[in-house]
């Protein structure tokens, strides 16, 4: 075999391999969707509405600026809940982490909040807040800080001794410790934190708007449902996996820039 | 005992190290009662067998753990309290590379200049000195992965030097190296520490590696206190190697 001729079956066994990754992806998608359209000929629109009509009422939220307005809402309170969360949390990993006693204390107080159902906390908010807004975070925050607080944590306590210490030879300043060996070695984790939580919180935020909201994408499912628009549904539903999509699309592009330094057979794992 | 050169840059007086309550069930003692002082441009080869304590002492001179009793000075400090007073001071090579792996080879040498907060131009321009000397010129922007584990090293070395710290500690800084590449940077390591004229600590297993490297060896009986302690002057090296490695293997294989 040719150079040339290596190469070029190089490339097309590349090019294979991308095809079957794209179509890994694709095919489970279309299989569920051609088992939907074909449901919908058989069954009224309100129980399987047609993807025809889904895809205009999912167009229709994004090109009218009143109803998309509701989806920015839900976008804007996942992430202020989720980044209330996270510094909360890190500042109580970073206590734990330091101090026994605050690990001690800690601890099983959030092991605590972590069996809390996320409906429990809506109702806590009702009854102990009045604004909307202020509802809305805390029960984001109280439902995702348990998880964030162990995620950093483990990432604080995971972190190499050795690494540490040969920082620490160096004699740096606190500053300088945290952005030299801390931040870049706790990065990957909380990465991945927050691509965990950020489902978790699409979640939670759609039943914290579904009871105690008058706008965003869980007030607007709740009038679909009254109505029983299907279609309606599906297209707000869409929004925000959408949006989670998207975001979790941001987290891997950060992971691939910021984890450049890793060898390929660790990134291919 | 300070052999040779008079002003002593470290100095262990007394000193005891004991891991878990002193006096009570299941402590240890991994140093006890050491007096040992190492002089100025002295090249210090600390020998002795596995758990003999070397490493203990090698963290006490560095500041990273506190005797239990006695007192450690560096330059008329104690690392440990005076922690932040040896920024740019003393410089550590350690057993492994301690490569960080999100750094690339020229900014893991920068680490120490950054540290000490040196301009970026200055960083850079001490960095890519020190990976030339240590023969990695091209290699500046490779992550450590991409390195074999004698570039690794040669770059710890040059992380080392480049903040020109007068006291190197050096804990075993070869062992993981194949024979030949061990012995290659062996020598350039001997030859930067002379050129730049820094007092030395060489923690080795050794007798060969303590032997080629040594301004004096010092061997250590379990637990650390000094069993033998031998100037190696040229003369001495060229005459009285045999002899000298026969008395240490004598004690080690006590």
């Amino acid at each position: 075999m040719t150079a040339a001729q290596y190469q070029e079956s190089g490339a097309s066994r590349l090019g294979t391999a991308a095809l079957r990754g794209v179509a890994s992806y694709v095919v489970p998608f279309t299989v569920i969707a051609a088992i939907w359209q074909i449901a919908s000929l058989f069954f009224p629109p309100f129980l399987f509405p047609s993807l025809v009509d889904v895809f205009w009422r999912f167009i229709g939220i994004v090109t009218d600026w009143s109803q998309f307005v509701d989806v920015l809402a839900t976008v804007l309170r996942i992430l202020a809940g989720l980044a209330g969360a996270f510094l909360i949390g890190a500042l109580l990993a970073v206590l734990m982490a330091r101090s026994r006693m605050a690990h001690d204390f800690l601890s099983p107080a959030l092991t605590l909040f972590q069996g809390i159902p996320a409906l429990s906390w809506v109702v806590f908010a009702i009854i102990w807040f009045h604004g909307i807004e202020s509802r809305i975070f805390f029960i984001m925050v109280m439902t995702t800080l348990p998880a964030f607080s162990f995620q950093v944590l483990g990432a604080l306590q995971a972190m190499s001794r050795d690494l540490t210490e040969m920082v620490m030879s160096f004699r740096p300043s606190r500053t300088k410790l945290f952005t030299a060996m801390i931040i870049p070695a706790i990065l990957p984790d909380i990465l991945t934190a927050w691509k965990v939580n950020l489902g978790n919180a699409s979640r939670v935020v759609v039943v914290a708007e579904l009871v105690g909201a008058t706008g965003g994408v869980g007030y607007q499912l709740l009038q679909q449902q009254q109505v029983f628009d299907m279609a309606g549904a599906l297209a707000w539903t869409l929004q925000l996996v959408f949006f989670v999509l998207v975001v979790q699309a941001i987290l891997t592009l950060i992971e691939s820039v910021a984890f450049r330094y890793r060898a390929i057979s660790e990134r291919t794992l | 005992m300070m052999n040779g050169l008079e002003k002593s840059a470290i100095s262990l007086d007394q000193v005891s190290k004991v891991f878990g309550k002193a006096g009570g069930a299941g402590a240890f003692t991994a140093v006890d009662t050491l007096d040992l002082q190492v002089a100025q441009g002295q090249m210090l080869a600390l020998l002795g067998k596995t758990g003999c304590g070397k490493s203990t002492i090698f963290n006490m001179i560095a500041g990273l753990t506190e005797p239990t009793k006695g007192r450690v000075t560096v330059d008329g400090h104690d690392p440990f309290r005076d922690f932040d007073a040896f920024r740019g001071k003393m410089a550590i090579v350690f057993q492994g590379d301690r490569l960080l792996p999100w750094r690339t080879a020229i900014e893991n040498v920068q680490l120490g200049l950054e540290i000490l907060g040196k301009s970026s131009e200055e960083r850079r321009s001490i960095a890519e000195r020190w990976l030339e000397t240590l023969g990695l010129r091209g290699h500046e922007n490779d992550y450590p992965h991409a390195l074999s584990g004698g570039m690794r090293q040669r770059v710890s070395i040059a992380r080392a030097f480049a903040t020109n710290a007068n006291i190197l500690l050096c804990d075993e800084p070869f062992s993981a190296l194949d024979e030949m590449t061990a012995r290659k940077l062996r020598a350039e390591f001997v030859k930067l520490v002379k050129e730049n004229g820094k007092t030395a600590v060489f923690i080795t297993h050794s007798i060969n590696e303590a032997l080629e490297i040594g301004d004096r060896i010092v061997v250590l009986k379990r637990p650390a206190n000094i069993a033998i302690d031998v100037l190696l002057t040229p003369e001495a090296k060229a005459d009285k190697q045999d002899v000298i490695r026969g008395q240490i293997q004598g004690v080690l294989a006590a």
